[in-house]
C-alpha cells in the first residue's frame, strides 16, 4: 500500500467534523442520530488506519468492539426517539424542552 | 500511480460528498440513503487498509442491520412534514459550521505534526494478517481482548431488554408535574401522555 496513512486519518477528521456540524445544525432527532453514526464511523476509520500504521491488529479489534457498541446504542437511541415521538408527536429536538430552565 | 492511491482518490470525494448530502437533505429518507453510500465507501477503505473482516462487518451490520432499523423508524414516525427552519439560537448555524471547520483544521495540524506521511509496514498482509484477516483478528480478540468481548455480549443483552421495555406501550401513572399541568391547561392541553 503506497497511500500515506495520514490521508485516511485526514479523511476521518473531515467526516467527523461533518458529523459534528450535523449534530449542531439539524433539528430532526433522526438526522442528528445519523450524524452521530457518521462520527462513530469516522472514528472507526481512524482506528483501522492506525492499526495499519502500527502493524498490529489492536486497532481493528477496537473498531470491531465500537461497532458492537454502536449497534447497541442505535437500538436504545431509536427506542427513545420513538418514545419521545409518542409523547410529543414530533421528532424535532426543539419541542422536547420539558427540562429547560 | 499505485492502485490503492486510485481507490482512495475515487472514493474519498464520494465519501465526503455523501456525508455532506446527509446534512443538506430535507427528507430524512434521503439522508438515510446517503448515509448508506457513506458506509459503503468506508467499507472500501477498510478493504484497502487490510481489514477485509471489518469490510464484511461494516456492510452487514451498518449498511444492513442498522440502516434497516433507521428506515423502519423513519417510516414509523412519518417524515412528510418539513423540518422547521426557525432558529432558536441566533447565529447557531454559521457558528456550527465555523467550529466544524476549526475542528477539522486542528486535527489536520495534529496529524501533520505527529505522523506526517508515514506508511506503515509494507508486509502487513503477509505478517500481521498471517493465515487470513479473520483468523489473525480472532487470535487477537480471543486471547488479548477476551474480557472486553464478553462484556459487549452483556451490553447487547442489556440493549435488547432496554429496547423492549422502552418500546412497550402501557398505561403509565401520571407524575405530579404532569397532573398539575393537566389541571392548569385542562383536558386536551399540555403534554399528551
Amino acid at each position: 500500500m503506497r497511500t500515506p496513512i495520514s490521508y485516511f486519518v485526514a479523511l476521518s477528521a473531515i467526516l467527523f467534523a461533518i458529523g459534528t456540524v450535523g449534530v449542531l445544525v439539524r433539528k430532526n432527532a433522526l438526522v442528528i442520530f445519523m450524524s452521530v453514526e457518521l462520527q462513530l464511523n469516522a472514528v472507526n476509520l481512524a482506528l483501522v488506519a492506525f492499526s495499519r500504521m502500527h502493524g498490529n491488529l489492536t486497532g481493528q479489534v477496537l473498531a470491531f468492539l465500537s461497532m458492537v457498541v454502536a449497534a447497541a446504542e442505535v437500538v436504545v437511541g431509536l427506542a427513545i426517539i420513538v418514545n419521545v415521538y409518542r409523547r410529543l408527536h414530533s421528532a424535532n429536538v426543539d419541542d422536547a424542552s420539558l427540562l429547560r430552565w | 500511480m499505485a492502485p490503492d492511491h486510485i481507490v482512495f482518490w475515487v472514493f474519498a470525494p464520494i465519501s465526503v460528498g455523501s456525508a455532506v448530502a446527509v446534512l443538506v437533505q430535507r427528507n430524512a429518507v434521503h439522508s438515510a440513503l446517503f448515509l448508506i453510500v457513506n458506509f459503503f465507501t468506508l467499507a472500501v477503505f477498510y478493504l484497502v487498509l487490510g481489514a477485509p473482516f471489518l469490510f464484511a462487518v461494516q456492510i452487514i451490520v451498518y449498511a444492513g442491520a442498522i440502516m434497516v432499523l433507521f428506515l423502519f423508524v423513519i417510516m414509523l414516525l412519518g417524515v412528510d412534514r418539513d423540518e422547521s427552519l426557525v432558529e432558536r439560537l441566533r447565529g447557531q448555524r454559521p457558528m456550527a459550521i465555523l467550529l466544524g471547520l476549526g475542528l477539522a483544521a486542528e486535527v489536520f495540524v495534529t496529524v501533520r505534526a505527529s505522523i506526517g506521511l508515514a506508511r506503515g509496514p509494507a508486509d502487513f498482509d503477509q505478517v500481521v494478517n498471517e493465515g487470513g484477516n479473520a483468523e489473525a483478528l480472532s487470535r487477537v480478540l480471543f486471547r488479548d481482548y477476551f474480557l472486553p468481548f464478553e462484556v459487549t455480549s452483556i451490553l447487547l443483552i442489556v440493549a435488547a431488554v432496554a429496547a423492549m421495555v422502552l418500546a412497550q406501550e402501557r398505561e403509565r401513572a401520571r407524575t405530579r408535574a404532569e397532573a398539575e399541568a393537566f389541571q392548569v391547561a385542562g383536558p386536551g392541553g399540555g403534554v399528551r401522555t
